[in-house]
């Protein structure tokens, strides 16, 4: 299936001096993990500085998805096209320096400090001579405090707390200096504050620093208001995309998820929000 | 965002990203905490030392003094003779053993996230058991025995290393190697190696059975420079190419993931540390024997002393070299009765780790 993402751009303010430009694309990806297929023939655009959110059920393969479009997992049939280059033929360190990703539940080596972990985001910069360059440590320094973590540079992560373990991942990615940023369920064990403060981070990387950012997320309240597209996921396939408010409808809900819901409007930002009533079936 | 965390006053210089000392100097450029240096530097000093004295004791006593201005060129008498001939090989062997050891020890345990990752769990060194055992023992009786026996013991340990090696490879192997599935296929072929040995002892003859015995604990008894060649041309090679793969190993232990989407490639790299560390663990059990336990203490001591989140290479190198030539100094000299050095390192380096593991604030470290 081929989604047109024309119309969706008319609701997102993009500066007419650039066009839009695709940066990761999939074309007829088939996903599979030894002999069972999760995700096939499956086709997604994601275009220059936009904001998407890919939801649908467990197991439905959206995790898969993400994991393809990093090239973390190969399609066994398609290909993904990173500025249309196919990224299985591109050399994996040329794409660490456009694509970051990070993976559900990173774990960092014990003993390991925030500033060891952020600096560790330059190593496709780096080579072994050049191993902590001025540009390093600036960049580093930087992306500390940008995610406000600059004071705990000397802690070991193992001794954070869950959301501030999440702020120096996400100051990692950002030290990586990419364009593209894929981060798989970041909020997953957090409690609701930080769920927020790591979802306005990401929302920040995309509006203040031009990060183009496809993440994978559960609460669908969440994604509504943070991303600008959500795409939605069922057995493997993909059944809408859109905006939020195209594709938070009851209906979809009913569809996709099997919860019979109202969808208002959020009093707070007026993006879709799913109440549920109760489970269908 | 922290509370607990100290203010800092914005006219302060920028706070400290890393530990550790930063050096450039053109287009080269680093990082070093003054442990990652005084470590390796102190322990080289202190295995020189000790290399010393080792040489000079015996029936012939030479005082280190002598022993060091022999080394240099400067001896005198029969000095060079005794100590250049019959004495610096086995502390040669020893060192090499010792620092192999203690890098393979090193790249399995940062490799593997697991500090019970060792050549000696993984059943490597008793692969290397099975072929000497069984050149040992099958050399008169069978014509496949008298191939191997016609190999000597040192190359058919070698060759029993290395096969066990890229089984483990082999069998782990699964576009990657997964650290946790290296340990349990590692600890199969050890219950297999032993079953092999136990077998090849039990119908042994008497005398071969008991040389079988001393070479299975490892010892540095009547080592040669014949020894010594193959094992420091090996780690002549092999040292620096773990060297350089320490900066990517730094990468691999946060998991394939994050390590592929910082750019490395997760499957060769881990191929390439895994087979340096088969070939460093195969001379150097060659050499000498399975001297136990090196492998496995000596990068967990060494990490505790540098700090830092995984084993250093080059201090463990250093350390695995010194406890094995002090351990066989030891059993040399301050025993009533000359002992293998593999039974030593392990009687010093199991209740040095149980206390390290006591009393430590962190876990065993990766």
């Amino acid at each position: 299936m081929t989604l047109d993402i024309g119309t969706e751009l008319l609701h997102h303010a993009v500066s007419p001096a650039e066009p839009l430009r695709v940066r990761l694309a999939a074309e007829h990806v088939r996903l599979a993990y030894d002999e069972q297929v999760v995700v096939d023939d499956l086709d997604l655009e994601l275009t220059q500085g936009s904001f998407t959110a890919i939801v649908g059920p467990n197991g439905c393969g959206k995790s898969t998805l993400l994991r393809a479009l990093g090239r973390l997992l190969r399609p066994t049939s398609g290909q993904v096209l990173l500025d249309g280059r196919a990224i299985a033929r591109t050399p994996t360190r040329e794409v660490a320096k456009v694509l970051g990703l990070l993976p559900q539940t990173p774990v960092a080596p014990e003993g390991l400090t925030v500033g060891d972990l952020v600096a560790r985001g330059r190593h496709p910069h780096q080579s072994w001579l050049r191993q902590w360059s001025r540009d390093d440590e600036a960049v580093v320094a930087e992306a500390l405090a940008w995610t406000d973590m600059s004071d705990l540079a000397g802690r070991p992560v193992d001794a954070l707390s869950g959301g501030q373990r999440q702020r120096a991942w996400i100051s990692m990615a950002l030290a990586q200096g990419t364009d593209l940023l894929l981060l798989d369920e970041p909020t997953t064990y957090l409690d609701l504050s930080h769920q927020i403060d790591v979802l306005d981070l990401v929302a920040r990387l995309h509006a203040e620093r031009g990060r183009t950012v496809v993440v994978v997320l559960h609460d669908l309240n969440l994604a509504a208001r943070y991303a600008q597209r959500l795409v939605a996921m069922k057995d493997g396939a993909l059944v809408a995309s859109g905006t939020p408010a195209e594709v938070l409808t009851e209906e979809l809900l009913a569809g996709v998820f099997d919860l019979e819901a109202r969808v208002l409007a959020d009093p707070v930002t007026g993006t879709p929000m799913v109440v549920p009533v109760r489970r269908l079936r | 965002m922290s509370v607990d965390a100290p203010a800092r006053p914005t006219s302060a210089p920028s706070p400290r990203l890393r530990h550790g000392r930063t050096f450039r100097a053109g287009p080269v450029s680093g990082l070093l905490h003054w442990r990652q240096v005084v470590v390796p530097v102190a322990g080289f000093a202190v295995l020189v030392l000790a290399a010393a004295l080792s040489m000079g004791r015996g029936d012939f006593p030479i005082g280190v003094g002598d022993v060091l201005r022999t080394l240099v060129g400067l001896g005198e008498g029969p000095q060079p003779f005794i100590i250049l001939e019959l004495r610096a090989p086995r502390v040669v062997v020893g060192a090499l053993v010792g620092l192999a050891l203690g890098v393979a020890g090193a790249l399995f345990q940062t490799f593997a996230r697991n500090p019970l990752a060792s050549p000696d769990t993984l059943g490597i060194t008793m692969g290397a058991s099975v072929g000497a055992v069984a050149a040992i023992v099958l050399s008169g009786s069978s014509s496949t025995g008298a191939i191997l026996g016609g190999l000597g013991v040192p190359l058919a340990a070698l060759l029993g290393a290395l096969v066990t090696g890229v089984l483990l490879f082999a069998l782990t192997w699964r576009a990657g190697v997964d650290g946790y599935r290296l340990v349990l296929i590692g600890i199969a072929l050890w219950s297999a190696g032993t079953a092999l040995t136990d077998w090849l002892l039990t119908n042994a003859e008497i005398y071969d059975a008991a040389s079988a015995y001393v070479w299975i604990t490892g010892s540095l008894n009547a080592r040669t420079w014949e020894n010594a060649l193959p094992l420091g041309v090996a780690v002549a090679v092999l040292l620096p190419l773990a060297l350089a793969a320490g900066r990517v190993l730094g990468v691999l232990q946060f998991g394939d993931d994050t390590a592929r989407g910082l750019g490395v490639r997760v499957a060769g790299a881990q191929a390439a540390v895994v087979l340096l560390a088969v070939f460093l663990v195969a001379f150097a059990v060659s050499a000498a024997g399975p001297i136990t336990f090196v492998a496995l203490v000596v990068p967990q001591i060494a990490v505790r002393l540098t700090g830092g989140s995984r084993p250093p290479l080059l201090a463990s190198g250093i350390l695995g070299a010194l406890l094995v030539v002090t351990a066989d100094l030891i059993t040399r000299t301050a025993l009533p009765q000359a002992l293998p050095v593999g039974i030593l390192t392990a009687v010093i380096g199991a209740p040095y780790l149980l206390w390290l593991l006591v009393r430590g604030r962190r876990r065993a470290t990766l």
